[in-house]
C-alpha cells in the first residue's frame, strides 16, 4: 500500500513515521501541508510533533491547512488516517474524533515508556493486535491530557470508540486513562503515545529480553494490510 | 516610526575626533579605546564602536584564554589530525566517521544567562549551538546538557533547575532533536553561577561540510529566519541612550535572549533543503554579537570585504537604532553568501518554508567591512581587526596559596570503619548523595526517542545514536567534569575529565576519536583563576596527545563566580566515539541471570575529592586520582574488541562513587540484581573494603561476560595486560545486590537511595515508582 505521511512546518516525528510506514512493508509518500495533492496514496498518517508552533492550541492551525481539506473528505470517503500526538491533536481540531486535549495535569513534559491496552481491534490500525492485548510504545508530550464532556465521554465508551486506555500509570491526566480514540467506521484512529518509534528492535522501549529491542507499534502499520478487517 | 536620529557617520567621526563614546559602559578598556583609534585613524563611530565592544569582549574574542589555547593546536600530532576534516576555528569542528559520513559536533556554556533567567537562558543556550551544526551543512541529530547547579537543598537551587531544565526540555523537544545524556551535578561553588552546557551533534556526507567563509566579489549577503528584534542588546542601549538622548523607545531592553523553536525548527529545514540544493556558497549563524559577528567573520575568515545596507535587515522593532541592530542577539537567525545567479532559487526555498530573508549586500575584494545606513556609512574597517585581531592578554598568574594546604589535607589519614554495619551506613550515605543520584526526573522531561536512531541514552554510559540505516554505523558521546578534582589540582582535574568520558564512550564499545571542550572558570582578572585555567588547557592538551583524540572547538566561560568566590574550575569534555554498528553496543546493565561479573583494573586507595569524602565527612582536601593514560587506551581497545566479538555482555565505567555506584547503576538499570564478593579484590590489590567499594580510582569498567565465554573473555585481557578479576555473578532470581561479608541491599531500597533526592527537592517524579 502506498502510505502518506503529512510534513507541517514544526512536524518532528514525520521521518520516523516514513520509516515504520516502510519497516511494515508499505510505499512510504512524503505530502506537504501547503499541497491540495494526496498522491493517491490508500492510507494517512499526521506525525507528531508542534505544527505551526502549536500556536493558538495544539493542531489547531494545522486542522485549517490546504491538505487537511482533502485529507478530511479521504476519511469521510473511509481512507484510513492514524493522527499520533500532534496528529491525534489535528484530528480532534478538524472534528474527525471527538473530545479534545489539554496540557498535562502535572504541568511537565512527559517522555517514557507507556503500557497501554488495545481495546479495540475492529480498526484499520489496530486488526493486527489481540483483543484487550497490552502493549508497550513511547508517549512523550505535553499536551495530552484527553477531555470531553460528560455527553461525548458517554457516548465514546457506549460506542466503544475507545481504542487505547493508559495502564498502570495515567501520565497526563486524561480522563477515564483515554491514550487513543476510534471514529465509527474503525478508519480514524488517534492516540498520544508513539507507535512509530518502537518498530525496530535496539531503538525501540525496553523489553524483558532486551534493551531497547520493544516493536509494539509495528502492527499499527502491519494492520493497515489486513484484508476484510472492516465491518 | 521613530524621529529621525542624527547619524554617526564615518565622515562625521572624522571631523568630530574629541566627542566622547562611552566605550567603558561597554567593556572597552582605556587602552582598547586607543587600540582602536589606532587601528582607524580616528575615532571609531558609535555603530564601529558597538561592533568592536562586542566582538573583543571576552565571551567572543578568547582575549584572556587565547595565549593558552594555542596548545591545543600546537600539540596536535599527525596521527590525531588523521580523522580531522575541520579543526577549531569554524563554527564547529568536523569528524570523518567513515563511510562517507561526517559527524559534527560541540559543546559551548550558557551559563550567565541561565542564571538571571532559566527557562529562556538554557533554551536559547540549546538554540544556538544547535545552529553551529547547520551552519557546517550538518543536519543536527541530537542534544546532550552537562549541568552544574548549587546545592541541591538551596531554595534558590529550586528556582533554576525547574527553569533550565523545562527551557531545555522546550527548545531540545520543539526541535525534534533527541536529548541522549549529560551530567548533573550540585554543588554550593556553583550556587550563584549554574553552569549549563549544552552540546549539539551533527551528520553530513563528506561533500556537504560548508564553512563559514566569505568569497567570491559580488556574491549576495543574505539575511534569513526571524526578524532582528531589540533582544540581548543591554550595552548598545547604552551607546543609544547615552550618545543621543532618550526618545521615548522601550527604556529597558531584556538582557536575555527569547527563543522560538519553533522558527528554528523550520530554519533548520530550510538550511538543509538550501544545502541539498546546492545554494550557499557559505553560511554563520547568528548568535552572541548578531550581525556585528557574522559580517566580521564571514569577511575574515574569506580574507574579503563586504558592504552593507543595515537598512534591509527586516525587523520586530522599527526604533531600534543602526548600533542596536549590529548588537542585536536575536536569535534564530543566519546569514549566508549566495552567488547572484543562484539567488532566485535561494529565495524559492526560503519562500517555501516562510523564512523572512533580505539580502544586506555584496561581498567585495577590497578587504573593507562597510555597512550603510540611511545613506551614509556607518562603518568602514577591516573586518580581521574585528574579528580576528582581537587584543590578547597575557594576564598575570598566580598558583593559589591555599593550595599546598589544600593538597596536604588528605583524607587517607582518617580512621575508616570497616565494620559491616559500618559499610552499610557508609553505602546508604553515598548512594544518596545528590551527585549520585539518577537523572530521572531531568531527562523524563526530554524527548530521546526522535528521528528513530537513538541506540543508547541516559542511565547509559554515554549517548549513542546511528548514523547510517543501513550499515548500523554510528556515534556515542558522553560529557564529564568533576570539579572537586579540579580544584584540588587544575590540571590533573581536566586530564581525569578526559579520561572518564573517554572511558564512558569506550564503555559502550565505540573507539573515542575526538572531543570538545567546554571550559567553565572564575574570573581571568583573579590571578590565581587565570593560573588554574592555564594549568587545565595543559593538562587537557597533554591527555588528548596521550590518548590521541584531538580538540575540535569548544567554549571558554570565564567569570563565573559567586560574589567573589569562583567555580571550582569546570573542565567539561565531551567525547565522541565511532562505532560500525551500532547492534554492537555494550549496555551499562546486567540482563541475565548466571552470568560472571568481572572487574577490570585495579585499585587503589583514591579517596581524595571522592564522593565518599564528601558523603562521610563533608571533606574536600588532598590529591585526585591518577590517570594512565596507556591503559585507559588498552582498555578501551579491549573493550571495543569484545564488543565486535559480543563477548562482554554489559560493561559499566566506574568512576564519581567508585564501586558500588557502578553495582547500582548495573542492577538498577534492568532491575536484575547480583552476588558480590570484594576478598580476591581487596587481598589482590591490599585494599579495605571501604576502599574496595568507594575509591574512585581510575581506568576501571565492570562487565558481564556469558559463562561460554569466560576463557574466550580472560584470553584477551591477558593478551592486552589489562588486570581483571572476578567479583561476582549475576543473580535475577533475588532482587538484591548482595555483597558478601558486608550485607544485603534489595533492588527497591537500590531504587529509593538512587532516585529520591531530585523528587524531594524538585517535585514529584511524573510517572515514577511511588
Amino acid at each position: 500500500m502506498r502510505v502518506g505521511v503529512v510534513t507541517f512546518p514544526g512536524s518532528l516525528d514525520d521521518r520516523d513515521a516514513l520509516r515504520a510506514v516502510r519497516l511494515a512493508g508499505h510505499e512510504p509518500v512524503a505530502l506537504w501541508h501547503q499541497e491540495h495533492d494526496l498522491h493517491s496514496v490508500d492510507a494517512i498518517v499526521l506525525p507528531g510533533g508542534f505544527s505551526y508552533g502549536d500556536y493558538l492550541r495544539c493542531g489547531a492551525i494545522a486542522a485549517r491547512s490546504p491538505i487537511m481539506a482533502d485529507i478530511i473528505d479521504a476519511a469521510n470517503k473511509g481512507v484510513p488516517v492514524l493522527g499520533i500526538c500532534n496528529g491525534f491533536q489535528i484530528l480532534m481540531e478538524a472534528g474527525l474524533l471527538p473530545g479534545g486535549l489539554i496540557g498535562n495535569d502535572h504541568g511537565q513534559f512527559i517522555c517514557r515508556d507507556q503500557e497501554l491496552v488495545v481495546e479495540n481491534t475492529d480498526t484499520r490500525w489496530t486488526a493486527g493486535f489481540q483483543e484487550n492485548q497490552h502493549i508497550v510504545i513511547p508517549l512523550k508530550n505535553g499536551e495530552g491530557g484527553y477531555i470531553a464532556d460528560e455527553e461525548t465521554l458517554k457516548r465514546v465508551e457506549g460506542e466503544g470508540l475507545v481504542t487505547f486506555r493508559y495502564v498502570g500509570i495515567n501520565p497526563n491526566g486524561s480522563l477515564h486513562d483515554i491514550a487513543g480514540l476510534r471514529n465509527d467506521a474503525g478508519t480514524v484512529v488517534g492516540l498520544m503515545p508513539h507507535p512509530e518509534h518502537a518498530v525496530e528492535e535496539g531503538f525501540g522501549p525496553d523489553t524483558d529480553q532486551a534493551m531497547r529491542n520493544g516493536t509494539d507499534g509495528l502492527t499499527f502499520f502491519t494492520s493497515l494490510a489486513l484484508e476484510g478487517v472492516l465491518r | 516610526m521613530s524621529a529621525p536620529r542624527h547619524i554617526d557617520s564615518v565622515e562625521h567621526a572624522a571631523a568630530t575626533p574629541d566627542v566622547k563614546l562611552p566605550y567603558a559602559e561597554l567593556g572597552v578598556t582605556d587602552s582598547e579605546y586607543q587600540e582602536i583609534i589606532a587601528l582607524l585613524g580616528r575615532r571609531p563611530t558609535s555603530g564601529e564602536l558597538a561592533m568592536y565592544s562586542v566582538m573583543w569582549s571576552e565571551h567572543c574574542s578568547y582575549k584572556s584564554s587565547k595565549v593558552h589555547l594555542r596548545q591545543f593546536g600546537q600539540k596536535m600530532t599527525e596521527s590525531m589530525k588523521k580523522n580531522l576534516m575541520v579543526g577549531m576555528g569554524q563554527n564547529a569542528g568536523v569528524v570523518d566517521v567513515g563511510e562517507g559520513w561526517a559527524v559534527t559536533f560541540k559543546i559551548e556554556s550558557h551559563n550567565h544567562p541561565s542564571y538571571i533567567e532559566p527557562f529562556q537562558g538554557a533554551a536559547t543556550g540549546v538554540g544556538g549551538i544547535v545552529r553551529d551544526i547547520i551552519s557546517m551543512g550538518a543536519r543536527p541529530i541530537g542534544v546532550m546538557d552537562a549541568l552544574r547547579f548549587g546545592a541541591i537543598d538551596h531554595p534558590d537551587t529550586a528556582r533554576v533547575v525547574p527553569g533550565v531544565v523545562s527551557g531545555i526540555s522546550f527548545y531540545g523537544n520543539c526541535l525534534g532533536l533527541p536529548n541522549i545524556g549529560g551530567e548533573t551535578w550540585f554543588d554550593s561553588s556553583y550556587q550563584k553561577n549554574p553552569l549549563v552546557n549544552a552540546l549539539a551533534v551533527g551528520v553530513m556526507r563528506h561533500e556537504d561540510i560548508h564553512l563559514a567563509n566569505a568569497q567570491g566579489a559580488g556574491n549576495k549577503v543574505v539575511l534569513f529566519g526571524a526578524r532582528t528584534g531589540g533582544d540581548g542588546i543591554g550595552g548598545a542601549s547604552i551607546l543609544a541612550s547615552e550618545t543621543f538622548g532618550d526618545d521615548g523607545r522601550p527604556a529597558k531592553r531584556p538582557a536575555v535572549q527569547v527563543g522560538d523553536p519553533f522558527a528554528e525548527k523550520v530554519l533548520i529545514e530550510c538550511c538543509l533543503e538550501l544545502f541539498e540544493k546546492d545554494l550557499v556558497e557559505a553560511i554563520q549563524d547568528l548568535g552572541a554579537a548578531g550581525i556585528s559577528c557574522a559580517t566580521s567573520e564571514l569577511a575574515a575568515n574569506g580574507d574579503t570585504g563586504m558592504v552593507v545596507e543595515l537598512d534591509k535587515v527586516l525587523l520586530r522593532d522599527d526604533t531600534l537604532t543602526a548600533e542596536e541592530i549590529l548588537m542585536s542577539e536575536s536569535q534564530e537567525r543566519m546569514m549566508a553568501i549566495v552567488k547572484p545567479e543562484l539567488l532566485e532559487k535561494f529565495l524559492a526555498v526560503t519562500g517555501k518554508w516562510e523564512v523572512d530573508t533580505s539580502v544586506l549586500g555584496d561581498v567585495t575584494d577590497d578587504g573593507r567591512l562597510i555597512i550603510n545606513w540611511h545613506g551614509e556609512t556607518i562603518v568602514d574597517v577591516d573586518p580581521k581587526t574585528v574579528a580576528i585581531d582581537s587584543p590578547v592578554y597575557n594576564r598575570p598568574m598566580e598558583r593559589p596559596s591555599w593550595l599546598d594546604a589544600l593538597q596536604a589535607d588528605t583524607i587517607h589519614t582518617r580512621d575508616r570503619d570497616n565494620t559491616s554495619a559500618g559499610v552499610m551506613d557508609q553505602i546508604r550515605s553515598v548512594l544518596s548523595h545528590a551527585n549520585l543520584q539518577a537523572a530521572t526526573w531531568i531527562t523524563n522531561q526530554y524527548d530521546h526517542y526522535v528521528l528513530g536512531n537513538t541506540a543508547m541514552a541516559t542511565p547509559d554510559d554515554a549517548g549513542m545514536l546511528r548514523v547510517d540505516e543501513e550499515s548500523g554505523l554510528g556515534v556515542a558521546i558522553a560529557t564529564d567534569a568533576n570539579g572537586r578534582y579540579g580544584q584540588l589540582d587544575p590540571r590533573q582535574g581536566a586530564a581525569l575529565a578526559l579520561a572518564e568520558s573517554y572511558r564512558n564512550v569506550a564503555s559502550t564499545g565505540a573507539t573515542p576519536v575526538a572531543i570538545s571542550d567546554c571550559l567553565n572558570y572564575g574570573s581571568p582578572e583573579n590571578p590565581e583563576v587565570m593560573w588554574q585555567f592555564a594549568e587545565a588547557v595543559t593538562g587537557l592538551a597533554d591527555a588528548c596527545v596521550a590518548l590521541d583524540v584531538p580538540v575540535t572547538g569548544g567554549n571558554v566561560s570565564l567569570y563565573n563566580q559567586t560574589g567573589e568566590t569562583p567555580i571550582h574550575p569546570t573542565p567539561v569534555v565531551a567525547t565522541m566515539g565511532i562505532i560500525d554498528d551500532v547492534a554492537r553496543r555494550l549496555p551499562s546493565g546486567w540482563q541475565d541471570d548466571g552470568e560472571n561479573i568481572y572487574l577490570l583494573g585495579t585499585t587503589s586507595l583514591e579517596l581524595d575529592g571522592s564522593i565518599w569524602a564528601d558523603a562521610i565527612h563533608s571533606h574536600l582536601g588532598g590529591i585526585p586520582p591518577k590517570v594512565d593514560f596507556e591503559h585507559e587506551k588498552s582498555l578501551a581497545e579491549l573493550l571495543s574488541s569484545a564488543a565486535h566479538e559480543g563477548l562482554v555482555t554489559s560493561a559499566h565505567d566506574l568512576s564519581t562513587g567508585g564501586l558500588i555506584q557502578s553495582l547500582t547503576e548495573a542492577c538498577l538499570r534492568r532491575h536484575v540484581g547480583a552476588r558480590i564478593w570484594l576478598s580476591e579484590l581487596q587481598e589482590r590489590d591490599n585494599i579495605d573494603s571501604v576502599t574496595a567499594l568507594f575509591s574512585e580510582s581510575q581506568g576501571r569498567v565492570l562487565v558481564s561476560v556469558a559463562r561460554e565465554d569466560d576463557v574466550k573473555f580472560q584470553g584477551l585481557c591477558a593478551g592486552r595486560g589489562i588486570p581483571v578479576l572476578r567479583v561476582g555473578v549475576t543473580d535475577a532470581t533475588q532482587s538484591a545486590l548482595d555483597i558478601a561479608d558486608v550485607g544485603v541491599l534489595g533492588l527497591d531500597e537500590l531504587h529509593t537511595l538512587h532516585e529520591s533526592r531530585l523528587p524531594e527537592a524538585f517535585g514529584p517524579l511524573v510517572g515514577g515508582r511511588a
